[in-house]
Formats: structure tokens, C-alpha cells, sequence
């Protein structure tokens, strides 16, 4: 009995495993408000509900084990995510037949991106998509002879190697970062908490407060008294969480949670405005009740190399010897 | 033992790679058909859409599952005609007509009559990749000789870039599979192949069909 209180007690001694404790409290808590909706008052939109609060259930277990695990099982894992994603995008925009070779190459760059972000090697890791990938990227289109539609295929293409790979592999730069001042995985488990905690609060405020619409063309369900709501909640956590899982004190932590709500907002709506101008609701429907892998992280797209950045000009101490 | 090789290719090889290279999203999979006989009619261009339609069902139904192929093709090598009859489980098909003196028919009518599912591709090769051609009308003259047997329509995005014909390697991107509601013997041949176009193009409608040029 004292050997299981005392691992429970090792156990929630590291600040990570204390904020999955919470997160798990949360979802507990969603499922029982779930379920009583759906006791009370059956319908469409409550089947939605739990379809959502059930996909949680499930991307949140997978998230903690592969955080949970060690540094390159993560890595993996969050390179497999930015994969999925790349595949999604690319299934889902105009490509070329020409270019077959060229679309292969540029998942080549996951592995390259993210073994960087692993080792923590900064220089060539920021350099990499934005320098080799979009300049050689069009040289090799241009050797394939074909010009019609040429810039449209690189604009398309780049875009989507900066979004599904150099943006997202932010979170495996972020714990490697956060590893080496010492904070393992909490600066990783900090951005992603506010960003999803921020997705929620905009929703479930927006329900209950919204009505003025910020750009309705785009996204009709995004209103002010969401995006207010969703700053509020994500700054107040953020306050507390900052001190306890990364380096910033209370009020710097409390200004990155008003700046990945914003980010977070950022992202939901630029990625709104590439699937309208698809012409498709949602990114595919691999997680039932919230769409595709990019309608999941669009705010992390934004919110991870803002965060990263912010805390890197604030804290980063890199070794001169950085490659 | 041929079982098992085939049970395993499709459990440890084609699985995963339809899984992880792929992703393969499959709607209305409650109209896949139980037992045979019956036809399942698909649109073809990739050699994976094969692969893709026997990894719908569950693995025990394999020995039930037979993809009609073209015997030109997959008969001209050793190695390709063991692995086509003995892995994918082909029945093959002569596309320049009778063969023997035997019925062209003969080897999808006698599998049907044992009770299995076919598979055909209708517009006969995989042709120009993510295009719909014309359905050649030999299914409907298959199913005039089993009247009583459903035909169910399956449509098939995205394969076509994953693997089109003759290219080396194969490229990620997601995939949609949709199967439609079962349709009966209508009573003609040409009032078959119309009501087959349709279907198919519904089914078409279902899915976003990134432009492909």
C-alpha cells in the first residue's frame, strides 16, 4: 500500500505528469458533461459532442504515451503527425503528374527536419525548409521540363512544406529545447495544452457568448466573444502552468498564453481559408468528430513556432558549437 | 500453406502499407457484400486497386475473393502468373475472346457458382491515371448469365497517384474508396451499363477529387 502511494508520490512529483493528471481530470469531466447532455436531450449535435470528447480520449492517450516514452520515441511520433499531414494537404490540393518524384522528395524533408530539431542543431535546422527545400524543390521542378502551372506548383508546394513540415516540427525542436535547459518535455507540453485548451475555450465561449462574427467569409462560426473568451481562459492557465513547466516566470507566461490563443486563432482561420478555397469542409475524416490531422493542429501550425521562437529570443543559452 | 502466404502478404505487407503509405478512407462499407455470389464492379488505375478492394473485407473471406485480370498480362511470366493465381487469387481473363473453345465467361461463371465474390474492372486497363473511361460491357454480359446475383459499385480515388501505370515508386497521399448500394439485373444490357455509369458517377460525387494534370 505505502509502495503504491509512494510511486503515485514520484509519479507527480515532475511537473509533466501533473498536468496529464489534470489533463485526464478535464476529460473526465467532458465525458460526464457529454453524457448528461446526451441523457437530457438526445440529438445530432450531442452525438457530435461525444464523437469529439471520445477522438480526445484517444489522441490525448497517444500524445502522452509517445511524450512519455523518451526524447526520440516523441520525435517520432511528431514527425509521423507532420506525415500525416503532409499527406493530407497534398491529397487535397491541384498537384502535376510530373512532379510524382518531386512530391516524394519533399516527404524526404520530414525525416531530415525532424532528425535536426532531435539533435537540437538550430542553424541548419531553421535553414533547411526555408533555404534548401524552397530553392532546390524548384530547381528539380524546372528539370523536369515543365513549365505550365510551374509557379503555381511551387507556391503550393512550398507552402505546404511550411505548414505541415517546418511549422509543425517546432514541437520537436521545442523539446529538445526544452531538454536542454532542463525542463524535459514541459515547454512542448505547455504549447500544446493551450493551444487545444485555447481551441476548446473558443468553442465552448463561443457557444454561449458569441454572436459578432470576425470573418464570417471564412469562417462563419468564429465570433469575438469566442476568440475573447479563448484568450481569457488560455492567459489565466498559462500564468499558472509558465512557472511550473517551463523557464518563464507568471507574467511572461501569462503574455505567451495571449500570444498562442492569438497564434492559435491565426492558424484556425488561415487553414479555414485554404480549405474554402478547396472547397472542402474538412481536411479528410480520419478523427471521427473533428475532421482530418489538419483540422486538428491548423492552431498548432501558427502557435508552435511562435511559442518556440518567443521562448528561444527570451531563454535560449545555445552552445556556440551549434551546427 | 498457399493460404497462409496469401493470409500474410495482405496481413504483415499490404495492410500496413495501405495503412501508412496510403490511408485509405472507405465509406458506405456496410454495403460490401457478405457472401457471394456476387460481382463487385470497380474503376481502375492502379495495380493497388486490387489490393485495396480484397483489404476492405476481413482476411478469412480471401479464398472467397476472386479479381478478374487479364491473362495477356499477368500470365506472361512465371514468377507473375504464381504470384497473380497463387497470392492475389486472379481469375484470368482472355481479352482477345475465346480461348479453347471454351467459353470467355466460363472461369467467372464456374467461381460464381461455387459461391465466391469477383472483382472486375470494367473499363479494362488501368488506362490514363485518375480518369474515368468508358465501362467495356463483358460484366453485363456476365451478370445476364447469373441474373439473380447483385452487383455492387465501388468507386476508387486517388490510387492512381499513389501507383499509376508503369511508374517506380509509389508516393503517399490519402485515398477514398466508396461503395454503393447493390444493383439487381435490370433486365437489358444496355440498360445495365447506363445504370452502372450513373452509380458510378454518384459515387464520384461523394469525394473530393484534387485536379490531377
Amino acid at each position: 500500500m505505502t509502495s503504491i502511494a509512494a510511486m503515485l508520490h514520484d509519479f507527480f512529483a515532475v511537473p509533466v505528469h501533473v498536468v496529464i493528471g489534470a489533463v485526464y481530470a478535464l476529460l473526465i469531466l467532458a465525458s460526464c458533461i457529454s453524457f448528461s447532455l446526451r441523457k437530457l436531450a438526445p440529438g445530432e449535435a450531442h452525438t457530435e459532442l461525444s464523437r469529439r470528447v471520445k477522438s480526445w480520449w484517444w489522441m490525448i492517450t497517444v500524445f502522452t504515451v509517445a511524450i512519455l516514452t523518451n526524447p526520440v520515441v516523441s520525435t517520432i511520433f511528431l514527425g509521423f503527425i507532420s506525415y500525416l499531414a503532409l499527406k493530407e494537404y497534398l491529397s487535397l490540393v491541384p498537384t502535376r503528374r510530373v512532379d510524382r518524384g518531386i512530391l516524394l522528395f519533399a516527404y524526404l524533408a520530414i525525416p531530415v527536419q525532424f532528425w535536426l530539431a532531435h539533435r537540437g542543431s538550430f542553424g541548419l535546422y531553421i535553414v533547411f525548409v526555408p533555404v534548401w527545400m524552397f530553392l532546390f524543390m524548384p530547381a528539380a521542378l524546372t528539370l523536369a521540363g515543365h513549365t505550365q502551372g510551374f509557379l503555381r506548383a511551387v507556391g503550393i508546394l512550398s507552402w505546404g512544406l511550411m505548414i505541415t513540415v517546418f511549422c509543425l516540427s517546432h514541437t520537436a525542436m521545442l523539446l529538445s529545447f526544452g531538454t536542454k535547459l532542463g525542463y524535459g518535455a514541459g515547454p512542448l507540453m505547455f504549447l500544446v495544452v493551450l493551444t487545444e485548451l485555447n481551441d476548446v475555450a473558443q468553442f465552448v465561449s463561443g457557444k454561449l457568448f458569441g454572436n459578432r462574427k470576425i470573418v464570417p467569409s471564412v469562417s462563419p462560426k468564429k465570433t469575438w466573444g469566442g476568440f475573447i473568451g479563448g484568450v481569457v481562459t488560455t492567459t489565466a492557465v498559462a500564468a499558472m502552468l509558465g512557472p511550473y513547466l517551463t523557464p518563464a516566470p507568471m507574467l511572461v507566461s501569462a503574455m505567451a498564453g495571449a500570444i498562442i490563443a492569438g497564434a492559435g486563432f491565426l492558424g484556425d482561420v488561415t487553414i479555414s481559408a485554404c480549405k474554402r478555397d478547396l472547397g472542402v469542409k474538412d481536411a479528410s475524416d480520419l478523427i471521427p468528430g473533428h475532421g482530418g490531422i489538419l483540422d486538428r493542429v491548423d492552431s498548432l501550425i501558427y502557435s508552435a513556432p511562435i511559442y518556440y521562437h518567443l521562448l528561444h529570443y527570451f531563454y535560449g543559452i545555445w552552445p556556440s558549437n551549434i551546427v | 500453406m498457399n493460404n497462409t502466404l496469401r493470409f500474410l502478404f495482405f496481413a504483415l505487407i499490404v495492410r500496413p502499407i495501405l495503412l501508412i503509405a496510403v490511408g485509405i478512407h472507405a465509406r458506405g462499407r456496410g454495403f460490401l457484400p457478405e457472401v457471394g455470389p456476387a460481382v463487385i464492379v470497380a474503376n481502375h488505375n492502379s495495380h493497388l486497386d486490387t489490393l485495396t478492394i480484397l483489404s476492405l473485407f476481413p482476411l478469412r473471406m480471401l479464398p472467397r475473393l476472386r479479381p478478374v485480370a487479364a491473362a495477356d498480362y499477368f500470365l506472361r511470366s512465371k514468377a507473375m502468373a504464381w504470384f497473380a493465381f497463387r497470392i492475389v487469387g486472379i481469375i484470368p481473363l482472355a481479352r482477345s475472346g475465346r480461348d479453347h473453345g471454351e467459353h470467355p465467361l466460363a472461369g467467372c461463371t464456374k467461381a460464381l457458382d461455387r459461391g465466391d465474390i469477383l472483382i472486375l474492372f470494367p473499363e479494362g486497363s488501368r488506362g490514363e491515371p485518375e480518369q474515368l473511361s468508358e465501362f467495356k460491357n463483358g460484366v453485363a454480359h456476365l451478370v445476364k448469365l447469373r441474373t439473380q446475383m447483385p452487383v455492387h459499385p465501388l468507386f476508387i480515388n486517388g490510387l492512381g497517384k499513389v501507383l499509376p501505370k508503369d511508374a517506380k515508386f509509389l508516393v503517399p497521399f490519402n485515398c477514398d474508396v466508396v461503395i454503393g448500394e447493390r444493383l439487381m439485373w435490370p433486365g437489358s444490357i444496355a440498360a445495365f451499363m447506363a445504370e452502372m455509369q450513373t452509380r458510378m458517377s454518384e459515387l464520384a460525387a461523394q469525394v473530393h477529387v484534387a485536379p490531377w494534370e
